[in-house]
């Protein structure tokens, strides 16, 4: 029997089934749907997490105070967490010859009061060069200059988040507001940064100087010096490594670090965060594809269920082509072909409803701010329908097998 | 032609063993026209599926078309019934949802046979059905259905046509159509063998092997 033949049959006898058929499609349609739909949403959650990143720059490097609870994750800090200094990111940027730019921020967990809005926010003090090295962008107004910093104004540059929550829809740029009960002057609203790196989104952004005279002062566990981070960009992404080497050495050297004791700071790099962004999102990749993956294992069941079923129905017809010259090879083929036709139209009919699935979710989260280009990617689109052929034939086997297995004696007599 | 050498054939049922046939020799020649009659259980069935290649006998010989066919294996069989047996079955056993022309051309499917649908045409005209080629099964009447099994049976030009109870779903004026169609394509040559229990029948063929408990009745 030749595969043209094989084909036409199996589709004449689907199609003389249709309901059937479709039902049992059903099964890998979602099965597939759901695989595709999953693995990807992950990739373009992965790709804009990426995104961001780029955004960010590929040269950054974090130092936060205290050690590293994880060798060489991003897990939490432990530790006293007083052990950065402004000091520090001076002699950073005086003697690192890697940096490029040294950004160290304080942040402090403050009542803002605007109107009759009332609300705890951490104020973050800053260096007028934290727009660049941090890549952020002004809505309104404008960020903290060199003047505001050595001036140690009281000047206030608000997350997006923060602007509306204290204003709503008004502009607050030349308002006043209260900062631990002491008056700012807004002069600026930052460009919303999204989910990822929004930290800002919900802070009060004020010069460093500022801070440490009038906010900073005073809180428990924080000496007037000490700072909570500092963000260096070096000078190009190839020297990220020796700068990274550099800032260690400046910071151990000024922090008396004995040489078998550990570090009381943490230094991450953007590749560190992104390689690790990367290992979350292939195991969530994982993770879900095998979930989707079971449904698709359902859905396989389901056929080798109604193969069954069929093989009894047609107990005659196989007796019939017996007799006429189907050997069992041709039985098998001719099930074999049912059911992995039944699976790959159903795994076709899949990744288009995936995609659908993939575009809406697209629209939606670009609709509540979260740009997500929808993709498909080509490597899942395969996987899925290879899988799904797969389990269509696997499902197929013992239908297949106890067909071609009938005697046409017996077969022929079924009633 | 065909020649069956003192073939057995033993069913076992559990414990016991029923002997469906025992020691059977007849030979049937190139163009007959034969009726193979008796009564239910009397083995005829056993015999037509010996003959029809769909079962090997326990013991003994058959020989169709000089060659020695009881010892093949499942799928020399599947091809000898292929090439040299055309099958009539009593309910028909057309493909339901299927023109009579697909149904036609099944065998040759099977043969790998090419210019298909040209032969299964000229075996439809050739029971007079080529004006219904395109209608299915369930389209056509029962005399039609037979018809259009005949002509099945007849489109990889076998050596026999073994007709299982041909006229047993018929009513008396299309089962004499049935047996003038099989008479007309035993003039052009075909060894045709009808199983039949109705008296009415037989006459339309030259001679009768009646089987009762296994054997020849002689």
């Amino acid at each position: 029997m030749k595969l043209r033949d094989c084909l036409l049959a199996a589709l004449g006898t689907l199609s003389s089934h249709k309901m059937r058929s479709a039902l049992t499609m059903l099964g890998v349609l979602i099965g597939v749907a759901a695989v595709i739909s999953m693995v990807s949403l992950t990739k373009m959650e992965q790709a804009m997490v990426e995104e961001s990143f780029q955004s960010l720059g590929a040269d950054l490097i974090f130092v936060t105070p205290g050690a590293a609870k994880y060798e060489g994750g991003i897990g939490g800090t432990i530790g006293p967490l007083a052990t950065l200094t402004l000091e520090d990111a001076e002699a950073i940027a005086r003697d690192a010859p890697s940096v490029f730019a040294v950004s160290p921020v304080t942040e402090t967990m403050t009542q803002i009061v605007a109107g009759g809005e009332n609300l705890a926010s951490t104020t973050m003090g800053v260096t007028p060069n934290y727009q660049y090295v941090r890549n952020l962008q002004t809505e309104q107004g404008e960020f903290i200059t060199t003047q505001d910093y050595q001036g140690k104004k009281r000047v206030v540059v608000l997350g997006k988040q923060l602007a509306e929550d204290l204003f709503g829809q008004l502009s607050p740029v030349g308002q006043n507001i209260r900062i631990n009960g002491r008056q700012f002057m807004v002069i600026g609203v930052l460009e919303p940064k999204g989910s990822i790196f929004g930290g800002e989104d919900q802070a009060a952004i004020v010069p460093l100087s500022t801070a440490q005279a009038i906010i900073s002062s005073g809180v428990t566990g924080t000496s007037a010096h000490s700072i909570q981070g500092i963000s260096i960009q070096a000078q190009s992404k190839e020297v990220v490594d020796s700068a990274q080497w550099e800032v260690k050495a400046i910071l151990r050297q000024r922090h008396h670090i004995k040489s078998e004791d550990d570090d009381d700071f943490t230094i991450i790099s953007m590749d560190d965060i992104s390689s690790t962004a990367d290992q979350m999102y292939a195991i969530g990749s994982i993770v879900w594809g095998g979930i989707a993956g079971i449904s698709l294992l359902v859905g396989g069941i389901g056929i080798m269920n109604i193969m069954l079923v069929s093989v009894t129905e047609r107990i005659r017809e196989i007796g019939l082509r017996k007799a006429l010259g189907a050997k069992r090879r041709d039985i098998l083929i001719q099930f074999l072909t049912e059911s992995a036709m039944m699976s790959l139209l159903g795994g076709v009919i899949g990744v288009l409803l995936g995609w659908i699935l993939i575009k809406i979710a697209s629209i939606v989260l670009a609709s509540m701010g979260y740009p997500f280009p929808a993709m498909l990617p080509a490597d899942i689109v395969a996987i899925a329908v290879g899988m799904a052929v797969f389990v269509g034939l696997a499902s197929g086997v013992y239908p297949a097998i106890r067909a071609a297995r009938l005697d046409p004696i017996d077969a022929l007599h079924h009633e | 032609m065909i020649k069956l050498d003192n073939v057995t054939k033993v069913y076992r049922m559990g414990l016991t063993e029923i002997v469906a046939l025992r020691e059977v020799s007849f030979h049937i020649e190139t163009g007959e026209m034969v009726s193979v009659t008796g009564p239910s259980g009397s083995g005829k069935s056993t015999m037509m599926n010996i003959v029809g290649c769909l079962d090997r006998p326990s013991s003994g010989r058959y020989w169709l078309d000089g060659v020695e066919v009881s010892n093949l294996s499942d799928d020399q069989l599947a091809e000898i019934r292929n090439g040299k047996i055309g099958f009539v079955f009593q309910s028909f056993n057309l493909l339901p949802r299927t023109t009579a022309l697909a149904n036609v051309e099944l065998p040759l499917v099977y043969g790998g046979a090419g210019n298909r649908r040209q032969r299964a045409l000229e075996a439809l005209d050739s029971v007079g059905l080529s004006h219904r080629a395109g209608h299915t099964s369930s389209e056509l009447a029962g005399g039609e259905q037979q018809r259009v099994a005949i002509a099945r049976a007849l489109v990889n030009n076998p050596s026999i046509i073994l007709a299982d109870e041909p006229t047993g779903n018929l009513d008396t004026k299309t089962s004499r159509e049935v047996m003038l169609l099989f008479q007309e394509l035993n003039k052009r040559g075909i060894t045709i063998v009808v199983v039949t229990h109705e008296p009415d029948i037989v006459i339309y063929t030259q001679r009768t092997i009646k089987i009762l408990d296994g054997q020849i009745e002689k």
